[in-house]
């Protein structure tokens, strides 16, 4: 099963890292989503997969899944939520502003 | 262009303060004058505090018989020129900038006199590199100024770098760092195989600072900064520093063959071609600077030498020219002062209307010359008698120093005959003379060149003695005397002034064929200099026009790129190690959700519509969410969700607003497949890092911890939220700040767009 989850994580990243090089911010943002989530799970999976062993303390249970990163998963995924909240108002602005949706804000020049 | 500035009679009250500010000067004379005596016989002054004692440097200081020598030029010089610009300067809009770089220029001098720690010395060097920049630079609002002073400083500081690496190669060759501790090292170093190192690198120092062919042009150009500052750094102190480091290294790196020649020929070097070169100018200063050029080459000349004979003639001539120069550059800028003009064609006949300066030009150019009963002729007869004395390439040394001699002594009857005996300019306008303030300096030098000149013995042991017997350990009795007897110096001092007047006779002969071929060389330092200044610029934006192209794809490429080459170089030797043969196997829930993300995943990827796009990746945010919830971390699963739900409602918001997706140009071909295979190549990087993390056993020390506290410390059960809201609180807080931050920036952006 770690392959499995290994491979899901890194296409997770190669096509978050594919969309983050396009032109527009739709795809970037998009691209940015997805690596958010990979990184989420990254995190996660560096407690190990543990099935049936959630972190409630009780009497019966005498092992736990590694919480830690379960913490520090929380905290990214709320961050990574409010960069990309600001992401998207950022490039609703910048469409405003500059009249296309292009990262660089300006049409591609034609190549020289 | 040029506005000079209204001649002035008395010292008026705007200029007090110069003649304040010169009072400091004035007290440093005063000071070394007490210690003078006790210097004499023997005694040196050292104060040393530790300022940065892991990196050798300390606040050490010294005052021995060089540094007296070079300490009373810099104070005595000082004095004269403060004052001197107190008229000279008199209502200049920055008067407190010039006092304040001139002073600050002076005390740096004295530090680089008076330090016994190299890297402090350094420090001092360093200082009036900065300084000269400024005060070349002081009328900043010419072209030519800042162009100079630009040139000044990437010579000068260049050749500071090069003293820098010359130091720190000395250091690791084990040298101690305590000037004061050099004496008995020097065969250690002279025998080191880093020798030749520290030798190049010191003398590049040396030869930058104190304008040595190749890099002597900067000199010239640098008189266009105001008068005082020519005086004062380009005649008797600045330019001399390089000639104090020579002298200071002597007796640790001097004596070699390869010192030996190389300063030999480049002091002749330089000293020929500073003398050829003063003929060419009307400009008086510019002749100047290039007499000054003639001055430093065979002052180095003569450091070229390891006899007494060859150092004495240094010393002897540091002094001559100190006195002279600064003199003349004194008296050329009264000149310019109260004419207007410094140019030769336009002068003339000023020894009427200016008999005060014209006698202490006399005086100055007298000494120049090197006519018997002034100092000059003492020093002249010292250095044949040096140059005679080299160890290596006496006769070039001799020859070199007799035609710069000669050369000298017409370029000195120039200076004096041109503007204050003969016609240049039929009808001058009346002029008057300059104020005391501005006579004083050129005639107490002008006088000193004479008394010196009468009581040469004084001289010598009070002044010449102290300062060679610093730095030249074998302790014979120097004695400078008025006249030696007829011997081969004084054959060639004869010599020197018939073929001084000879020359006079030819100047404009000369200067006329001088110019015309230098024209003709085909590659000068200059020029070199020049292109490749500009060449360094045109590349330099080149360059960053490459890598500044304002391209977002271009940088994050480059970022990423980066990272997976840094991470791989680490990582993929222990890839193999760790590769797993891919069987399907665990819990068939986990296969299927696991296939249900991949697959999401290539929906937004390739998704034709962006409403697909978004739903793939709502895909992804649910698999994931799963994911954690079937291993054993429920809150995170909600939370996922949750997050997840409002993400792709903010990204649908963009959708409506975006132009089509027809409007959007594709990408060319080969940057997407570029694109795609960067990507591939990070994605399959990270897969072996995460399987390589998951066959590392977990290391349960803080989670141990945890578990064992979350109830007993904190009452809590759930363990994850134990660490978010009581372990890690603080990390919560700051978390909650993000959003907040972010949040008030999104609102603000969209107010901001609805207003506009």
């Amino acid at each position: 099963m770690e392959w499995l989850v290994s491979a899901c994580f890194g296409v997770m990243i190669a096509c978050g890292v594919y969309l983050v090089l396009r032109a527009r911010t739709f795809p970037v943002i998009l691209g940015l989503t997805l690596m958010g989530y990979a990184v989420n799970l990254f995190l996660f999976l560096t407690g190990r997969l543990h099935t049936n062993l959630p972190d409630i303390i009780s009497p019966d249970q005498t092992r736990y899944a590694d919480p830690l990163p379960q913490a520090l998963v929380l905290t990214a995924i709320v961050i990574g939520f409010a960069m990309i909240a600001f992401l998207v108002v950022l490039s609703l602005r910048a469409l405003g502003e500059l009249d296309t949706d292009h990262v660089d804000g300006q049409q591609e020049k034609p190549p020289a | 262009m040029k506005t000079p500035l209204p001649p002035i009679e008395r010292v008026p009250d705007c200029c007090r303060g110069g003649l304040v500010s010169s009072i400091l000067p004035l007290l440093l004379f005063g000071l070394l004058c007490l210690a003078w005596p006790r210097v004499v016989q023997g005694n040196i002054f050292a104060v040393q505090w530790a300022w940065v004692p892991s990196l050798d440097l300390d606040l050490a200081f010294r005052l021995d018989g060089l540094g007296l020598l070079f300490g009373l030029i810099i104070t005595m010089t000082g004095f004269f020129v403060s004052l001197y610009a107190s008229s000279y300067m008199a209502g200049h809009q920055q008067l407190g900038r010039f006092f304040f770089y001139l002073h600050g220029f002076m005390l740096a001098m004295l530090g680089i006199v008076l330090s016994d720690n190299l890297f402090l010395l350094f420090i001092f060097w360093e200082a009036t590199t900065i300084l000269s920049f400024l005060l070349i630079g002081f009328d900043h609002h010419k072209t030519a100024a800042r162009e100079s002073a630009r040139q000044a400083l990437l010579i000068t500081g260049g050749g500071g770098l090069f003293l820098l690496m010359g130091i720190l190669l000395l250091k690791i060759a084990g040298e101690s760092m305590t000037i004061s501790h050099w004496a008995a090292s020097g065969d250690m170093i002279r025998d080191h195989a880093l020798y030749p190192a520290v030798f190049i690198c010191i003398l590049m120092g040396a030869m930058t600072k104190s304008a040595q062919v190749p890099f002597h042009f900067w000199l010239p150009n640098a008189m266009t900064a105001p008068t005082p500052i020519s005086a004062f750094l380009h005649a008797a102190t600045m330019v001399k520093a390089g000639i104090y480091l020579l002298m200071r290294f002597h007796p640790l790196l001097g004596g070699t063959s390869l010192w030996m020649a190389t300063l030999v020929i480049i002091g002749g070097t330089t000293a020929l071609w500073g003398a050829i070169q003063a003929l060419g100018p009307c400009d008086l200063k510019r002749i100047l600077a290039y007499t000054t050029l003639m001055a430093l080459g065979v002052l180095t000349l003569f450091l070229g030498g390891r006899t007494v004979l060859s150092l004495t003639a240094a010393a002897t001539f540091l002094m001559v020219h100190a006195l002279y120069k600064a003199a003349l550059f004194l008296a050329v800028g009264s000149i310019d002062h109260q004419t207007g003009t410094r140019n030769l064609d336009h002068l003339g006949g000023l020894v009427k209307s200016m008999p005060l300066t014209a006698l202490a030009v006399a005086a100055a150019t007298m000494s120049m010359a090197g006519f018997p009963l002034f100092f000059g002729f003492i020093g002249k007869e010292i250095m044949y008698e040096g140059a005679l004395a080299e160890d290596m390439f006496p006769v070039f040394a001799t020859v070199a120093t007799l035609f710069a001699n000669s050369l000298m002594t017409a370029v000195a009857a120039i200076i004096f005959i041109t503007p204050f005996m003969g016609f240049g300019r039929q009808k001058m306008d009346p002029v008057k003379e300059a104020p005391w303030t501005m006579r004083l300096g050129p005639a107490v030098m002008g006088l000193l060149g004479i008394v010196f000149g009468i009581m040469p013995e004084w001289v010598s042991a009070h002044l010449i003695q102290p300062a060679v017997f610093s730095f030249q350990p074998d302790r014979e009795e120097i004695r400078l005397v008025f006249f030696h007897g007829i011997n081969l110096p004084l054959v060639l001092s004869i010599l020197t002034l018939t073929l001084g007047s000879v020359i006079y006779r030819y100047r404009t002969f000369l200067r006329h064929r001088m110019n015309t071929a230098i024209d003709r060389l085909w590659i000068t330092t200059p020029g070199l200099y020049q292109s490749g200044l500009d060449n360094f610029l045109r590349n330099a934006g080149i360059f960053t026009n490459t890598i500044q192209n304002g391209s977002l794809h271009f940088y994050l490429f480059i970022i990423i790129l980066t990272l997976v080459m840094a991470v791989g170089w680490v990582w993929l030797p222990h890839v193999p190690g760790i590769l797993i043969f891919p069987v399907i196997s665990g819990p068939l829930i986990a296969i299927g959700l696991f296939a249900f993300i991949l697959a999401s995943t290539g929906v937004v990827v390739f998704a034709k519509k962006r409403l697909s796009a978004i739903g793939g990746l709502g895909g992804v945010g649910a698999g994931v969410a799963l994911t954690f919830m079937i291993f054993g971390a429920p809150d995170i699963a909600l939370t996922q969700l949750l997050v997840e739900t409002l993400t792709l409602i903010f990204i649908s918001l963009v959708l409506l607003r975006l132009p089509p997706m027809d409007a959007v140009k594709k990408r060319s071909r080969s940057r997407t497949i570029r694109d795609a295979c960067l990507s591939l190549v990070a994605g399959l990087l990270l897969t072996t890092l995460m399987m390589g993390i998951l066959q590392v056993p977990l290391d349960r020390n803080l989670t141990a911890f945890f578990e064992a506290n979350s109830y007993i410390a904190a009452h809590g059960r759930n363990i994850v939220n134990v660490i978010l809201v009581d372990f890690r609180s603080l990390d919560t807080l700051g978390e909650i700040c993000v959003v907040v931050l972010a949040a008030w920036a999104s609102v603000t952006l969209i107010r901001r767009t609805k207003e506009g």
